[in-house]
């Protein structure tokens, strides 16, 4: 038996199922915010913060809340919009993103979110870590240049077992998106697919499959990121 | 008292550069050089990268012609992905890339004629260098402004037609291509609203070349004796002695038409070409290993391909081929500023084949890409605007990136764009007290005849004006001018 409850997002009503977490009760409402971390079908870990929203005056991540009856999101003040941009920058200064010769580009959901906040220049400095080019598997590519450590690949790229192919390594500022060698030459080719699929930046990478969709093609050629959900 | 002259920036050029002149106590000119003093590094950065990133990655050196760094190097990934070179991918594949080959080709010409070069012929070298440039020309001649923004238009249409972006598209991929043109797009090149139009691109070129050729006949004293010196000549040219500025054999020839490079596989270009380094530019110096440093450089680019070539495929610039080359009896011409009037008939030949590739149905549907077994070594060679590219990858057994070689069109033209400094700064400014803007314009004029790009030949930062300095024998500078 469904338990609709009433919940405000910009002052719109909205109704969703009660328990809904606020970014998919949003989205049931017509009403984007952005996530990176996140994606369907993974367990919510509110770790990239992009998803951040204000409920009575907190600051929340939208993926890891759940509604409540007569909640009111805050997720458009100028300061919400300024908070997500200074996320997106943080993460374009802290790896090394080069879009003009990436396979993602146009594809990629960091860049497209650079896009909707219209980051021109980001306000802190560039770190050009030193990072390496993992291309040592059969079927992937994985560019720690570009990772962002969302998690992502490694909830959701499993083999039958439920071992998942991608893990972390290390701690801190060292802290990266490793692949295990060993598993990694079992990957079937619609694994690879859906690892590089599911990277919302581009650093896993089907290997020789570059650039094959022409631009205009591209998911964020024509209409910005979240232009799916907004009604 | 000996002084140094130095240029710097040389202008209406693209990249960055300075010319020195160095002159004795009486006046003599001792030595010039064109200095190329800035430096980029695509051969090193590209290392470890995915090799199907190369030809998105390493067209970045340029935005005026980055399409032919993006085609020589899915031209050298083709043979890496076992798809052979040139007529060994899908009809769709190959004409899809010449398309996108001529429109680059028409666009970047008629930049160079109208934008860098017409100002010279229109307000002299020496005219008042306020009016001396595009502005000026758009503001006596605005029919003439026009025709260059449309005709760089239309090319740029058709690069995006064909490669997705005007400027650093993705369209070649190793194997082939990404796209179809589609039936609007076609319709659009060969029906658009006037100007834009193949039809009109044809007739405004032969307009183009009228132009120079009504120049020419009263400037003949100047454009034949202007940095003229003989020179060897190298190019790609068809199997069958046409001009082909997508795919061939390599052809050079020496001063007097006897072939000196006979029309060989360009994946063996490392057999017959060598680079020399001197210390005093980042800009390397290519010679054939046959005749060695001394004789072996030679001019590439427009008056190089139209001396090695045997005849044009395409009516129109054809006959205008025949009239040129009756110019030097069908001897090659070695008259520096005629490489202008080569550059003009191939803008001809450009607009020409992309009016006849357009009614090509194989643009419109077919198998896009093809692939074989896969080598770890391709050289990719094409004719860029400016001359022969050579783009030659290694990867490794990840499918990394662990060698690449580019030799730049303007590096090929570097020994003879010195010569021809030298040339003029000895025409120009021997025994004179005093160096004029005109006699530093008559310098770039020399080097601007090459139409060379700079920050691709040495990988340079910046853009691209260029400055003189004067200095004397103690290496005192007297005087400095930059060009503005």
């Amino acid at each position: 038996m469904s338990n609709l409850i009433k919940f405000k997002i910009d002052g719109t009503e909205c109704m969703a199922e009660a328990g809904t977490f606020i970014v998919e009760a949003a989205r049931q409402n017509g009403v984007f915010i952005p996530t990176l971390c996140n994606m369907p079908g993974v367990k919510p870990k509110g770790s990239c913060r992009i998803c951040t929203v204000r409920i009575n005056g907190r600051l929340m991540t939208s993926c890891t809340t759940p509604v409540t009856d007569g909640m009111e999101i805050d997720s458009s003040s100028p300061d919400i919009i300024d908070l997500r941009k200074s996320i997106v920058e943080l993460l374009f200064v802290s790896g090394n993103h080069f879009c003009p010769a990436c396979e993602k580009s146009g594809n990629c959901e960091l860049q497209a979110l650079g896009y909707l906040y219209q980051m021109m220049v980001p306000r802190y400095p560039y770190d050009f870590p030193l990072r390496e080019v993992d291309a040592s598997s059969p079927k992937i590519i994985k560019d720690q240049n570009r990772c962002i450590l969302c998690k992502r690949c490694i909830k959701s790229i499993k083999d039958e077992d439920g071992k998942s192919y991608f893990a972390f390594r290390s701690r801190g500022n060292h802290l990266e998106v490793v692949l295990d060698a060993e598993l990694a030459s079992t990957m079937t080719d619609e694994l690879a697919e859906k690892a590089m699929q599911n990277c919302p930046v581009g650093s896993i990478l089907v290997k020789e499959k570059g650039f094959e969709t022409p631009i205009g093609k591209r998911k964020f050629d024509h209409q910005p990121i979240g232009s799916d959900i907004h009604i | 008292m000996s002084k140094k002259i130095t240029i710097e920036p040389v202008t209406r050029v693209e990249g960055h550069g300075k010319v020195t002149i160095h002159m004795d106590d009486s006046g003599n000119i001792e030595q010039s050089r064109l200095h190329i003093v800035e430096f980029r590094g695509f051969e090193r950065f590209v290392q470890g990268r995915p090799y199907w990133e190369a030809p998105v990655l390493v067209q970045r050196l340029c935005g005026i012609c980055p399409v032919s760094h993006h085609l020589a190097a899915a031209k050298a990934l083709d043979v890496i992905v076992g798809a052979g070179t040139g007529h060994g991918l899908t009809p769709t594949g190959e004409k899809m890339r010449r398309l996108m080959h001529y429109g680059q080709f028409f666009q970047s010409h008629a930049l160079h004629f109208f934008h860098l070069s017409a100002p010279d012929f229109l307000f002299g070298i020496d005219g008042d260098p306020a009016i001396r440039n595009i502005i000026g020309i758009a503001l006596t001649h605005p029919e003439l402004a026009v025709q260059g923004v449309m005709m760089r238009k239309f090319g740029q249409e058709v690069i995006r037609a064909t490669a997705g972006k005007k400027i650093h598209g993705t369209g070649a991929i190793p194997g082939g291509i990404n796209k179809h043109l589609t039936i609007a797009e076609r319709d659009e090149f060969l029906l658009g609203a006037d100007p834009l139009n193949a039809d009109k691109m044809v007739s405004w070129a032969e307009g183009a070349l009228d132009f120079f050729k009504s120049y020419y006949a009263a400037n003949k004293d100047f454009i034949d004796n202007f940095a003229y010196f003989p020179s060897n000549h190298l190019s790609l040219v068809r199997e069958d002695g046409a001009l082909d500025i997508y795919h061939g054999v390599l052809r050079a020839v020496d001063t007097n038409g006897k072939k000196i490079l006979n029309d060989v596989d360009y994946q063996e270009y490392a057999d017959h070409i060598e680079e020399e380094v001197r210390s005093w530019s980042y800009m390397k110096f290519p010679y054939l290993k046959a005749l060695g440093k001394e004789k072996g450089w030679y001019r590439v680019g427009p008056l190089a391909r139209l001396n090695t070539i045997d005849f044009i495929p395409s009516p129109i610039a054809q006959r205008e081929f025949e009239i040129y080359k009756a110019l030097t009896h069908g001897k090659p011409n070695n008259h520096c500023m005629m490489m202008h009037y080569a550059r003009l008939i191939e803008t001809l030949h450009a607009a020409e084949m992309i009016r006849e590739l357009l009614h090509d149905p194989d643009l419109l549907e077919g198998e896009l890409v093809i692939k074989g077994t896969k080598q770890k070594e391709g050289v990719g060679l094409i004719e860029a605007p400016r001359g022969t590219l050579f783009h030659h990858y290694r990867i490794n057994d990840n499918d990394q990136i662990e060698m690449a070689n580019l030799i730049v069109s303007t590096t090929n033209n570097n020994e003879p764009m010195n010569r021809s400094v030298n040339h003029v700064a000895k025409a120009v400014m021997t025994g004179k007290e005093v160096i004029t803007e005109g006699m530093m314009n008559a310098v770039e004029v020399a080097i601007r005849a090459y139409d060379p790009c700079l920050s691709c030949a040495t990988h340079a930062l910046g853009n691209m004006p260029l400055e003189i300095t004067l200095v004397d024998k103690n290496e005192h500078i007297i005087d400095r001018k930059r060009s503005k």
